[in-house]
């Protein structure tokens, strides 16, 4: 990295520090400010401290809706990764057919996400929805709506059928940058398929997989509409992630001091896997 | 004969893949070209009697078409804006050092990672304070939060793939560097900036919280009034689909021409 130092380049960047500015050091502030101080109402605030912060963190409710969260980012991982370098790895290689399967495996990724739970909320339903319907013709006792299992397999199965083409379509980009040289070498010594897999294929995938898994990692962490469409976060709070209990405190009971604290501590998780994500892409980059 | 094999069990995995895929979307096709008589009489896996009456009635009904009209609006405007913003921007990050860059350009990934629902309510309080509450220019610039950020790392992405002796050859010959900018580097990135378009208007068409929370009447997205029909009545389904699949019409239309860079655009542009 051979750049030249020019701190006039601080023109070309100013437009979008204020834009960024405006939509999100603003509002940040904003949340900072209700944290810290509490209200009767009228618009009258007094000094809180960090008592909101304690409160969220000693909260069941929240502390619940963490576990909830870790737990569906973890599964929504293990799927999702060995699926999606298990499809990338039976992807057609070049030609109409790649062009094709590339863009049908795209669909999903591009359609809104209230959408991709309306599409899983019909598709569920055991009177019209063609996987409700099916599963109870089987005999198979399912409704999304009562059973906190079935609402997480439903929401389960929504995430991997939205996502997992992402992880597919990373590592394909990845495996399309290793010269046929290295099969020819590989087939030369009669490598099998799990040594060409092991020690060429995956090896060469290591920087867009851990794309891949933080990319899925944070989405999931954040994920907000789909489970809300299907589910509302029911039945009970079986499927009410950390995004829908900040939501209904923050907007729906206007909550504000223990919501900004919650946004607070929400975002700072964030802040740290963001750097982590940073370093791995950098460092990366550097490499090559 | 391993080998045709072996292309012959990929085939199968991604036929069943992609029926895994399409089916959910297929039933949604399905169920918009039913009446809701025959969604909820009848169970068959196509329609007995095709009917265009569901997208009739968008097309027709300014409270649903409008939807459209409007999340197109504040779509747009956020591409726009994003891009103007951000490709400056790319390019010093991508042509210079200087104080403090490192540390830029991680806070813009941080915006991109923020979960939108911390964002909802203190973007609420701020765009009512200024007027700007139920307007497109709102949703707009609430998606720049993640749009620009997003822009600026694609964008950056592409350019440092033009070797900088093209700048330095332009400057000696005496272009200035908005003539430079505009005339010379900006057509040798232009797939880089349709991609980093396509991305803008993607992720501003498919978010729903902000949207929703910004907006009630005058610049309600498609989407949320989707999701309002489905909680009053709850019964219209075949309205619902057929407004459904409209909302997959646009990135349909258009991913043909990105398909080489999607998985790019995906990982901010660093494949």
């Amino acid at each position: 990295m051979d750049k030249p130092v020019n701190n006039r380049a601080w023109f070309l960047v100013l437009p979008v520090l204020v834009i960024v500015a405006f939509s999100a050091v603003i509002p940040l502030m904003t949340v900072v400010n209700y944290s810290v101080q509490d209200t009767f109402g009228n618009n009258q605030f007094f000094w809180n401290g960090l008592g909101w912060f304690q409160d969220v963190l000693e909260s069941d409710r929240i502390r619940a809706a963490l576990g909830r969260q870790l737990l569906f980012s973890a599964i929504i991982l293990a799927i999702e990764i060995p699926l999606g370098i298990f499809i990338a790895l039976n992807m057609p290689k070049r030609g109409f057919w790649a062009s094709l399967v590339l863009v049908l495996m795209a669909l999903p990724l591009l359609i809104p996400w209230n959408v991709v739970g309306t599409i899983w909320q019909v598709f569920g339903r055991v009177d019209i929805g063609l996987l409700g319907h099916t599963l109870a013709m089987l005999g198979i006792d399912y409704n999304y709506v009562n059973d906190p299992w079935d609402a997480w397999a439903t929401i389960i199965v929504m995430d991997v059928w939205h996502w997992t083409s992402l992880v597919a379509l990373l590592c394909y980009a990845g495996l399309q940058s290793i010269p046929d040289a290295y099969y020819q070498a590989a087939r030369i010594d009669q490598a099998s398929r799990w040594g060409v897999f092991r020690y060429i294929e995956l090896p060469k995938m290591q920087g867009v997989l851990l794309i891949a898994v933080l990319l899925r990692f944070m989405d999931s962490f954040m994920i907000y509409t789909e489970p809300f469409v299907v589910t509302g976060g029911g039945p009970g709070n079986a499927t009410t992630f950390l995004s829908i209990d900040l939501v209904k405190m923050a907007i729906g009971q206007f909550d504000l001091g223990p919501a900004a604290a919650f946004s607070l501590i929400y975002f700072l998780v964030i802040l740290l896997i963001s750097w982590v994500f940073y370093t791995v892409m950098t460092a990366q980059r550097d490499r090559t | 004969m391993t080998t045709t094999q072996a292309s012959r069990g990929s085939a199968v995995v991604m036929t069943l893949y992609l029926l895994f895929l399409l089916v959910p979307i297929y039933w949604l096709v399905n169920m918009s070209l039913k009446t809701n008589a025959e969604i909820t009489g009848t169970f068959s896996l196509y329609p007995l009697n095709p009917t265009l009456n569901n997208y009739r009635i968008i097309l027709t009904d300014p409270s649903w078409y409008m939807g459209y009209v409007n999340s197109l609006i504040y779509v747009v405007m956020n591409t726009a804006l994003s891009l103007a913003v951000a490709l400056p921007a790319a390019y010093a990050f991508s042509r210079y050092r200087f104080l403090g860059d490192k540390h830029l350009f991680f806070w813009l990934l941080t915006n991109r990672m923020a979960p939108p629902a911390v964002f909802a309510l203190p973007f609420f309080q701020l765009y009512s304070a200024v007027g700007l509450f139920d307007t497109h220019i709102a949703v707009a610039l609430a998606h720049c939060l993640f749009n620009v950020p997003l822009a600026v790392w694609i964008l950056e992405g592409f350019m440092s793939g033009v070797p900088r002796e093209i700048d330095e050859t332009a400057y000696i010959d005496g272009y200035s560097f908005p003539r430079f900018f505009t005339r010379i580097f900006m057509p040798l990135i232009a797939s880089g900036i349709g991609v980093a378009a396509f991305f803008c208007f993607m992720f501003s068409w498919v978010e729903l919280l902000l949207s929703r929370t910004l907006t009630s009447v005058n610049a309600k997205p498609i989407a949320a009034t989707m999701t309002r029909t489905v909680s009053a009545s709850g019964l219209d389904w075949g309205v619902l689909a057929a407004a459904g699949v409209l909302t997959i019409l646009p990135g349909a239309l258009v991913i043909w021409f990105v398909r080489n860079y999607i998985a790019k655009g995906f990982a901010l542009g660093r494949v």
